[in-house]
């Protein structure tokens, strides 16, 4: 079953909160007593995406496990801000080892786990998109192929922001990174194939796999949340604007991740041992110009040199995004 | 109990009494007759509770070994050459973290040319990772040396590697006394980590550390292998107590107390080098050897003072720094420093070329007239080296070196076929 | 056991790193003025009480609602609801249908018999209180919570002035009215009926009033010259209306014609069909675009079969009959003759062209200025003879129920003050909550409720109430689609989108508080806010 939006109550499960539903209807943030899993003090940027992501999806999964969780960390922005010496901000038992092995980290946690017969104790390892798509992407498919009691968490902002903004291999094309620069007849990151890492998930047929984004914090936490019930290698990437890495204002970060989802840029989806098995439908849909505007990454497109031939790829892209995960509400499609 | 046994066959028995909890297996030879034996337990259900796990990438290997071992599990892992190269980084950082796994290390060359065959110079490039590495000369000692190593680590909480020759050892029968479960309790208590993740006691291990700490973060790591050249020993003895043999320590002698000439080695070759100088010995060479078992830590004062009586040394090692010489020998000249002693490096072995009597007789005469140049390549076929660095003179393209040189060997009919 | 040095860290500790001081801009919590509050010629606060609504918690609702209006049922079925006009909902889907959950909770507070608090200790001053109209009764209303004794005299027989003799039972049945005057009366107020006050100055003397309020409606009905034989039947609308209070219907026969454009015209026409008119048929010079009528009005009155000349004056009222003359709009939108004629047939004509005060008790009190048939006041609404307050439609303003009852409440409370010696301080307005303040993805998509309303040959025939009511469960229903403009609902957003757990929840009812120590200034709590609560102020650098 998919997440079931609650549609009225004023704000329904549209704000983190909302007084007026029950109290077991209610989300794991607007709880007074939330671990706040990643603490107050860390030095992400103003409106780090990840660092919301993370306090989302981490407290999600404490709320589940009854706070039985260790987390293996990639290398990557979200480790450095967290836990320079002599301050860690993570309250929940937390290893970083390296960028590339946080999968196979998080594998000798349940390992250890298991051995030691305690079943209760769950394991979760999170890393940005290059210690994910890239130089984790590895161990990250052997933890999957052997389904291992692991919940990998990726928090997708789009590039190697840490070491200064370069491209990634979840880089969106026409981006500009600091290496793929807006120069040249083809200005910004190059159309090239894609690595489409969730869909990749689901043909290791893994129980469970699913996008979200911080902009749909109910639709997270449910997912989070679900798969926190099942056992084996599950897979859950969430996307997380950075507003320095972006170039975008830093009270934007939410705004532009409801864009991606609401364009069609981003789909939001859960799977099931491979198979699709729910939607987070468009509400309102958009052209993808309001997602790009915002973002100076994207800046050569519009102006004085614009580019609308890219747009229109870049429209592409979303369109059929919408068309093969029916993103459109009933009888939209 | 006596048994007739292959080495991996007999490593694999040892560290299967040590209780690991969980075993990460990635194949590369010649460790793999280890986790082999070691996985068919795990399935058998002789060896419980126990997680083995078959990874993707030696690099997968070490980092499943620092969570398992990070959760408070303890962890082994076995590789080889281009399997601990491919793990390095992990390598390194199990190190820094000061996580307490057991490695095997089926000591084999390093490519390119690629080649299985035993020398050091795989584990010798980890030299500086962090790690403690103890060099077996039997596979006795290798199983003995298994036991005292999760011994070691887990009090020291710091990982070694235990180095046996690949082939040489790893695969050859031997008349090997495999301990009772009884013997290794006794001795191995169960693992107790410095630090563990644990919800009941939630903290944040592989902090950033910036220029403030980091020095003094190694220098612990340093510190802890000093505390290491007092503890090895220690635990050596106590293994004789409960075992009832000599295994381990730091150095071992050999026919030293009166030598002019000391042959230094590491690992099996040991064997044949105390035959040649029993040999020797016979005709009246005052000639003795040391061999060192720890090389991480390195035992510089009892180096130095096995060889301070003697007249000269000759280090033979299985390893070779390119562009400088030995790396065994190096170490060596650090602890005779100031002596006065003279010393000679001779290179041999690499890549699982035989190391003949004849030639080590040759060798060591040549050390006790002080004959030899500082670096010596045992061995060499200097024709062959001769040849390729005159046609290389001559011409820019002059082909793939091993390819013209295993012609010239005579070995590859026409290397032009496989160009 | 000791743990590594430096690599391995307690949990928790960037507690001691203080992030804000990166911050160049820092959030504040702020109440905006809701565009509904703004709007409310009774300055309700219908935000707050909405706010109770939403919880279902309707008796909390109706206890904040009538802190300003003592009426909520009679407002939810008289009030041309400018809240609604101005609801940032109608720039979303359609505006909240805040009039009809405040009749709903007008309704459910006479149907539960709630009572208001009792008023304060008592002041020992006495006021007195001219009308017992929408403006007085909320003058009394509010005069005797604020603990004066307050005395209403009355000139008619029945409370409720314009509301029970300008507005048809059929808008407002008389039985809410009934209701909500008596809680007035319960309060202790006293009202004395057929007492007209034929000199302000004397009368508060004989009585010992303190101060007084006058609040006398417009009841006298502007007549026109229109060229008329004997036999026609020309009336006012407001005697129309004031007769159907009456034991004696008026008799205005089969076809009546009403002239004029205002909503008065529209009630009575209306009410022309209900007494058996076979033809109601509205008389009014310009278009319906111009047309005064709130067009709800309009249009449920051409819905009952009420028809309507436009462009059209009446020139001459004959034997049955009537003649009027077609205009046409010159070009700044004025109706001119065109000398075009038409015959229409007529039993009455009926004459709802404004109605004016009787302002003959103000005769010789000093310092009053009279212009255009209304007493001029001060801000505070007193007249220019101290002591003496004036509201309703004898003051310049527009003449609504919900005005009336706005002014009562300002002259009580400015009576108020004026008795202690003291000027009523108003606090400055608060910044108003445009919609370009709100971040509306967060409101759940739901359409306005249609209220239900009586068949239509009931309308034509009975006099029975036209609007039904919200139920409870679609008053909830309607009471949440409000944004709650500028003020916080307790969503949770900030609380939830900080980046750097900066916000403290304190709890339900308690809303939130930033933690400076560690607020970046991102701006997302914001950005994110839905109903435009936080803004962000820069720091001094």
């Amino acid at each position: 079953m998919s997440f079931q939006p609650v549609k009225f109550y004023q704000t329904g499960t549209l704000t983190v909160g909302n007084r007026l539903l029950a109290q077991d209807e209610r989300s794991v943030q607007a709880n007074q007593m939330r671990s706040n899993s990643i603490n107050s003090g860390h030095r992400a940027c103003q409106g780090c995406g990840e660092a919301l992501g993370a306090r989302y999806a981490i407290d999600a999964a404490m709320a589940e496990s009854n706070g039985q969780l260790i987390a293996a960390n990639a290398t990557g922005c979200l480790e450095v801000f967290s836990t320079p010496y002599p301050e860690s901000s993570w309250q929940l038992p937390w290893i970083h080892s390296l960028f590339g092995n946080a999968p196979a980290v998080a594998t000798g946690i349940a390992a250890a786990m298991k051995v030691k017969g305690r079943n209760d104790v769950r394991v979760v390892a999170q890393g940005g998109d290059g210690g994910t798509t890239d130089i984790g992407f590895g161990c990250l498919s052997g933890m999957f192929e052997r389904n291992d009691d692991v919940l990998y968490i990726c928090y997708d902002n789009q590039g190697y922001m840490n070491t200064g903004v370069q491209r990634s291999s979840a880089t969106p094309p026409a981006a500009r990174t600091a290496t793929t620069m807006p120069v040249g007849p083809e200005p910004g990151n190059v159309f090239g194939q894609g690595k489409n890492v969730p869909e990749i998930a689901m043909a290791h047929n893994i129980p469970y796999v699913a996008t979200a984004t911080v902009a749909d914090l109910r639709d997270l936490e449910y997912k989070v949340r679900k798969a926190m019930q099942m056992r084996g290698a599950r897979y859950i990437q969430i996307f997380v604007p950075c507003p320095l890495g972006w170039g975008a204002a830093s009270h934007d970060t939410i705004r532009l991740a409801r864009l991606a989802k609401e364009t069609g840029m981003f789909p939001v989806f859960e799977a099931e041992h491979g198979e699709v098995t729910s939607v987070l439908k468009i509400r309102n849909k958009v052209a993808v110009e309001e997602y790009l505007k915002p973002q100076k990454r994207f800046a050569h497109l519009f102006g004085k040199h614009a580019h609308p031939e890219t747009v229109a790829r870049l429209q592409a892209i979303a369109d059929r995004n919408i068309r093969k995960y029916k993103l459109l509400p009933e009888g939209e499609n | 109990m006596l048994k007739q046994t292959e080495g991996s066959k007999a490593v694999a028995e040892a560290i299967a009494l040590c209780r690991p909890e969980v075993i990460c297996a990635y194949p590369i030879s010649p460790q793999t007759h280890i986790v082999e034996a070691l996985g068919e337990m795990v399935k058998a259900g002789e060896l419980t509770p126990c997680e083995f796990i078959n990874v993707e990438s030696e690099f997968a290997a070490m980092s499943v070994a620092i969570g398992s071992s990070a959760a408070g599990a303890r962890s082994y892992t076995a590789t080889a050459s281009q399997g601990l190269l491919f793990m390095v980084e992990a390598v390194y950082n199990a190190a820094g973290l000061g996580l307490p796994i057991v490695m095997t290390v089926a000591n084999r060359a390093i490519g390119a040319p690629i080649n299985i065959w035993n020398d050091h110079s795989d584990s010798l490039s980890q030299r500086d990772s962090g790690w403690m590495q103890l060099f077996a000369e039997t596979n006795q000692e290798a199983v003995d040396l298994h036991i005292q190593a999760f011994r070691l680590a887990e009090e020291l909480s710091m990982p070694i590697m235990v180095c046996m020759d690949g082939f040489i050892l790893t695969h050859a029968f031997e008349r090997v006394d495999i301990p009772s479960q009884e013997q290794v309790d006794a001795y191995l208590p169960p693992f107790e980590p410095r630090q563990v993740l644990d919800p009941a006691e939630p903290m944040s291990i592989g902090a950033m550390v910036g220029p403030e700490a980091f020095m003094e973060v190694k220098y612990l790591a340093h510190a802890k292998q000093m505390q290491a050249i007092e503890l090895i020993p220690k635990l050596a003895d106590e293994f004789k107590n409960i075992f009832g043999r000599d295994s381990g320590g730091l150095i071992r002698t050999y026919q030293i107390e009166d030598a002019e000439t000391v042959v230094i080695a590491m690992g099996s070759i040991l064997g044949t080098i105390k035959d040649v100088v029993d040999e020797m010995r016979a005709e009246g060479h005052k000639i003795g050897v040391l061999g060192i078992i720890s090389f991480r830590p390195f035992p510089l004062e009892q180096v130095r003072a096995a060889l301070i009586k003697s007249k000269r040394f000759i280090v033979l090692e299985k390893s070779l720094a390119v562009g400088m010489g030995g790396i065994v020998a190096t170490n060596v000249r650090m602890a005779v420093t100031g002596s006065g002693l003279r010393g000679f490096t001779a290179i041999a072995g690499l890549g699982g070329r035989a190391i003949p009597k004849s030639s080590l007789h040759k060798l060591f005469r040549q050390a006790e007239q002080e004959e030899l140049e500082a670096v010596t390549f045992v061995d060499l076929d200097w024709a062959a080296v001769n040849k390729q660095l005159e046609r290389e003179k001559q011409t820019r393209r002059s082909g793939p070196i091993a390819e013209n040189m295993l012609h010239d060997k005579g070995i590859v009919g026409v290397s032009a076929k496989f160009g | 056991m000791q743990k590594p040095f430096a690599i391995t860290l307690k949990p928790g500790t960037s507690l001691t790193n203080h992030t804000g001081t990166w911050r160049t801009a820092r959030p504040v919590y702020l109440d905006r003025l809701p565009p509904c509050n703004n709007a409310c010629p009774a300055g309700e606060n219908i935000q707050g009480w909405l706010f109770h609504a939403e919880s279902g918690e309707y008796e909390k609702a109706w206890r904040v609602l009538v802190e300003n209006n003592p009426l909520p049922a009679v407002m939810g079925r008289v009030c041309y609801h400018p809240c609604e006009g101005a609801c940032n909902r109608g720039q979303l889907d359609s505006s909240v249908g805040i009039n009809s959950v405040e009749r709903f909770l007008g309704d459910e507070a006479i149907k539960r018999g709630w009572k208001f608090a009792a008023p304060a200790a008592s002041s020992g001053k006495k006021v007195l209180v001219v009308g017992a109209g929408p403006s007085g009764l909320s003058a009394a209303y509010h005069l005797a919570r604020l603990g004066h004794k307050v005395e209403i005299q009355e000139a008619g027989p029945l409370a409720g002035g314009m509301m029970r003799f300008g507005i048809p039972k059929y808008r407002l049945p008389r039985e809410v009215l009934d209701a909500e005057v008596q809680r007035i009366l319960d309060l202790g107020v006293t009202l004395k009926f057929g007492t007209k006050v034929a000199n302000i100055e004397q009368s508060m003397k004989d009585g010992g009033f303190d101060a007084a309020f006058l609040a006398v409606g417009a009841h006298i009905g502007k007549r026109t010259f229109i060229p008329a034989g004997d036999a026609t039947k020309i009336v006012d609308a407001v005697s129309v209306l004031r007769s159907m209070e009456g034991e004696d219907k008026p008799m205005l026969g089969r076809r009546v014609v009403v002239y004029g454009g205002g909503n008065t015209a529209i009630d009575v026409a209306r009410t022309a069909k209900r007494l058996g008119a076979s033809e109601a048929i509205i008389v009014y010079r310009r278009t319906r675009d111009k047309m005064p009528a709130h067009d709800f009005e309009v249009e449920e009155a051409l819905q009952e079969g009420v028809m309507v000349k436009w462009l059209s004056t009446i020139k001459q009222a004959g034997e049955g009959n009537i003649t009027i003359e077609k205009m046409a709009l010159d070009e700044k939108g004025y109706p001119q003759p065109t000398g075009e004629f038409e015959t229409l047939e007529a039993d009455s004509v009926v004459l709802a062209l404004g109605q004016d005060v009787d302002l003959s008790l103000l005769e010789g009190v000093s310092g009053l200025e009279i212009k255009d048939g209304t007493v001029q006041v001060s801000p505070n609404m007193m007249t220019g003879h101290p002591g003496i307050f004036a509201g309703g439609d004898m003051v310049p303003s527009e003449r609504t129920v919900t005005v009336a009852v706005g002014h009562g409440k300002k002259a009580a409370r400015n009576i108020d003050a004026w008795l202690r010696g003291a000027t009523q301080e108003v606090p400055p307005k608060h910044e108003l909550a445009e919609f370009d303040k709100l971040n509306t993805w967060y409101y759940s998509d739901a359409d306005k409720t249609v209220r239900p309303m009586l068949d239509i040959i009931r309308r034509q025939t009975s006099f029975d109430e036209v609007q039904g009511g919200l139920n409870e469960s679609t008053a909830l229903f309607e009471a949440r689609r409000c944004l709650s403009c500028g003020n916080c609902f307790e969503c949770d957003n900030c609380y939830g989108v900080c980046p750097d757990n900066a916000v403290i929840k304190l709890g339900p009812g308690k809303r939130f508080e930033f933690k400076y120590d560690y607020c970046k200034g991102c701006g997302l709590c914001v950005a994110e806010c839905p109903c435009g609560a936080i803004k962000m102020v820069a720091e001094d650098i």
